[in-house]
């Protein structure tokens, strides 16, 4: 049975007062963005709901579009019928007998808008319900924990039936709540942090520090990949590609050995850093995950992030690795995560990097480093911008 | 000149020697190589891969790109028969009539010390599930079929033969469909087929390669080992050129599948019907009849007893039409075709079988040339006869 609509529940639990009304305008632009292939649908607004009038377009590749779109609470499949309560019995009968898990325990929730119609809403719940129970097996009515509940709505042209609620990924509408710059590398970790200020609202540009021709081509294709997929949920965003091989070489010849790696965290970090400054944003965003490598520990942290003067937002920070990675899988940055290439971060790594890193020591080596604002004032400088979505394969379609 | 054997080889669509020609000139780099040409390469291959799979409702992990029709027979066969011989048993089920590429694989088995079950093929071209059934037994690995025969063209029933096989988790079910990619509809997860093998050349791509669908989760023990290319299944540098070159035939076959199928079976029915007019005067008899889910729309097969299938051959040759006596790939051959006898066909009809193969190029005219010429050479062979 095809759905003739869809119900959308836009944010409810977050939001009130005079913000609503906004939010609601940002989710539906980029709903109206999604669901552009689909020319012949339509919206309404009724009984102070959302409704997408399918007028015939296919459901299922529209609810997938929809599930990736931040700000929906929920949405549920509609069926439409007639205003006679025959037809709408049969409906109601023809939806319980569609549900997948066959519920046991239902009830009916009916209104009617329509004050011309001959039943009010308590004797339209009896018709419906009892209809139902007389042709569907194994189905009882419970009015305090059914579970599921059959919506019936009777309006002037049409009666509308629902029964079905799809999850939406909730969270906030693109860009409600500023902009952050991401730090993306190639790994599983960072690719969800990104996500997740997305989620939040945030708008991103992210950045990605290379060190071309000590790593790939490969891997910087793979960093594009992975804001490719993040442009799922969002129009489009920028990557700051900035080569990080001469400050790299620069921190392995004159710095110390084990303190290695926090001495490139702190570079990447004043980078970020002027990154949120030139791009008007409010943060920086770490993928970083309490314990899961040597610069990892509070110790590590705090010293990476010494003398930074923005917020720094680290959403995985208290995730276990197994919920990231489920994270990872569902939003489809982990296969593109696990392709084998290899990161500045994995380059030149020290057998073993400290954990508890001195911050004293740290300043005296930097005050020693006095090439260091030159180069990362020239890795400001030389970054490359990329838009997002953009293909990083090569485009074979007319080839094959 | 009329070519109309194109079960045999089919002319490879124009778009295709373009994507050859230009894949050899811009995409020569190893596609395993670590720089960005072998890079780009590699992912010309892929594409290619995901093409084929997405055109044939499979996943791209579940393409292997071989040499061609033979090369992917011998990898299942031999493939199972290694893998799966030494610990779960020795006995094969096939039909009585194979493609020789998958007859010698089995021959050779046979040499090795596995025992095999030959099917019968009934006067209907097809084989009997109760047959199969019957020969199932609890050594049994491998039961290997070919879906469009490529001298008649009875179509064997897939998904009933498959149906019966799900009920048996460690038989393994090929299909030589060599004769049906590309032509007929075909779903190989529907039908619960295991390994499947396809041919470029078959479907007017370039000749040299072709594929083999390994349902995820079936292993196979390599033929060609070295590089581990193609998840280790088969070694060797891809060639791109042939592989790109089969992945746009495919595209343009299956993307013109149904509209095709329907006119080449209205081709066939229009020979048919110009034949049949003559049947007797001439002394013809078909092999089999028009329903189109019975026998390939591709594939017609006639005999006239008592004339030998060569001559009629070189007669309609010199008219400028090209038919075959037989399978090409045993067309030297001097015997009656075993096929023929198979499906209880006269010695003397069987040395007379003329197989005719279309394409969705010809056009009614092509049909009423062909049908002419026919009727025209026979009748001649028939006045000199006497």
């Amino acid at each position: 049975m095809k759905p003739d609509a869809i119900l959308l529940r836009l944010g409810e639990l977050t939001l009130k007062g005079r913000n609503r009304h906004r939010f609601e305008q940002q989710v539906l632009s980029q709903i109206q963005r999604v669901l552009k292939p689909y020319a012949a649908i339509t919206y309404k607004r009724a009984f102070g709901r959302m409704y997408i009038d399918l007028n015939d377009e296919p459901f299922e590749p529209i609810a997938a579009k929809l599930k990736n779109v931040f700000g929906i609470h929920s949405f549920s499949p509609v069926y439409t019928c007639t205003c006679e309560l025959q037809s709408i019995q049969e409906k109601a009968v023809a939806i319980m007998l569609a549900c997948i898990d066959r519920p046991t325990r239902f009830k009916v929730d009916a209104k009617r808008a329509d004050k011309e119609f001959p039943y009010d809403s308590l004797q339209l719940r009896y018709h419906v319900g009892g209809y139902v129970l007389q042709h569907v097996d194994l189905l009882s009515v419970d009015l305090h924990h059914p579970e599921r509940i059959l919506t019936v709505e009777v309006r002037e042209d049409r009666t509308y039936l629902f029964v079905e609620t799809i999850e939406g990924l909730r969270g906030f509408p693109a860009g409600s709540n500023g902009k952050a710059v991401v730090m993306l590398s190639g790994g599983i970790d960072s690719p969800v942090a990104a996500w997740m200020s997305l989620r939040q609202g945030l708008r991103i540009e992210a950045i990605h520090f290379h060190s071309y021709p000590y790593t790939s081509k490969q891997a910087q294709d793979k960093v594009i990949s992975l804001g490719n997929q993040l442009t799922e949920y969002v129009r489009e965003l920028n990557l700051h590609m900035i080569d990080f091989t001469e400050i790299q070489l620069y921190l392995k010849q004159n710095g110390q050995e084990n303190l290695l790696v926090t001495l490139m965290r702190r570079a990447m970090m004043r980078i970020a850093e002027r990154i949120v400054r030139e791009t008007n944003s409010g943060a920086i965003v770490t993928g970083e995950s309490l314990g899961q490598v040597a610069s990892q520990t509070l110790p590590g942290i705090t010293a990476s992030s010494e003398n930074i003067q923005v917020p720094i937002l680290r959403p995985v920070m208290m995730m276990d690795k197994q919920e990231i990675i489920d994270l990872a899988r569902r939003i489809g940055t982990f296969d593109i995560s696990i392709q084998p290439y290899e990161d500045c971060c994995t380059l030149f790594v020290p057998k073993s990097p400290a954990t508890n890193p001195n911050l004293k020591v740290l300043r005296a080596i930097e005050r020693q480093l006095i090439d260091l604002d030159r180069l990362i004032e020239k890795a400001v400088q030389t970054k490359e911008v990329l838009t997002l979505p953009r293909r990083v394969e090569e485009n074979f379609s007319e080839l094959l | 000149m009329l070519y109309f054997d194109f079960a045999a080889t089919a002319p490879p669509y124009d778009d295709v020697v373009d994507t050859v020609a230009l894949t050899m000139r811009d995409y020569y780099a190893n596609p395993s190589s670590l720089h960005r040409p072998g890079q780009v390469a590699g992912m010309l291959v892929q594409a290619a891969r995901e093409q084929v799979a997405k055109l044939l409702g499979i996943k791209a992990s579940e393409v292997v790109f071989t040499s061609g029709g033979t090369e992917s027979n011998a990898l299942a066969i031999q493939g199972v028969a290694r893998q799966f011989g030494a610990t779960r048993g020795k006995h094969i089920i096939v039909s009585a009539f194979e493609h020789p590429s998958v007859e010698a694989q089995i021959q050779k088995l046979a040499e090795d010390g596995y025992e095999i079950t030959q099917l019968p093929v009934h006067a209907d071209g097809l084989v009997s599930i109760a047959d199969i059934q019957h020969a199932l037994r609890e050594d049994t690995i491998l039961v290997s079929v070919m879906h469009v025969n490529s001298e008649i063209g009875s179509v064997q029933p897939l998904a009933e033969i498959g149906a019966l096989l799900r009920g048996y988790p460690k038989v393994f079910f090929h299909v030589d469909a060599v004769q049906s990619v590309g032509k007929l509809p075909i779903d190989m997860h529907a039908c619960g087929i295991d390994l499947l093998s396809a041919s470029a050349h078959k479907f007017r791509g370039p000749r040299g390669v072709g594929l083999l669908l390994v349902r995820d989760g079936v292993e196979l023990s390599p033929m060609l080992i070295g590089g581990g290319q193609e998840s280790g299944l088969r070694a060797g540098t891809p060639n791109t050129p042939a592989i790109a070159g089969m992945a746009k035939a495919l595209r343009l076959s299956i993307e013109q599948l149904g509209n095709a199928f329907a006119h080449v079976q209205a081709l066939k029915e229009h020979l048919h019907h110009r034949l049949s007019d003559h049947q007797e005067m001439l002394g013809l008899a078909f092999t089999r009849n028009l329903d189109p889910h019975l026998t390939s729309p591709y594939i017609m097969h006639l005999t006239a007893p008592g004339l030998k299938a060569q001559v009629i051959l070189h007669a309609l040759e010199e008219d400028g039409i090209i038919v075959s006596s037989r399978s090409a790939c045993s067309s030297r051959d001097e015997r009656p075709s075993p096929t023929l006898l198979a499906i209880g066909m006269t010695r003397e009809a069987a040395l007379a079988g003329i197989r005719i193969s279309f394409g969705a190029i010809h056009t009614k005219n092509d049909i009423d040339v062909l049908a002419d010429a026919i009727i025209r050479v026979i009748t001649r062979l028939r006045k000199e006869e006497k």
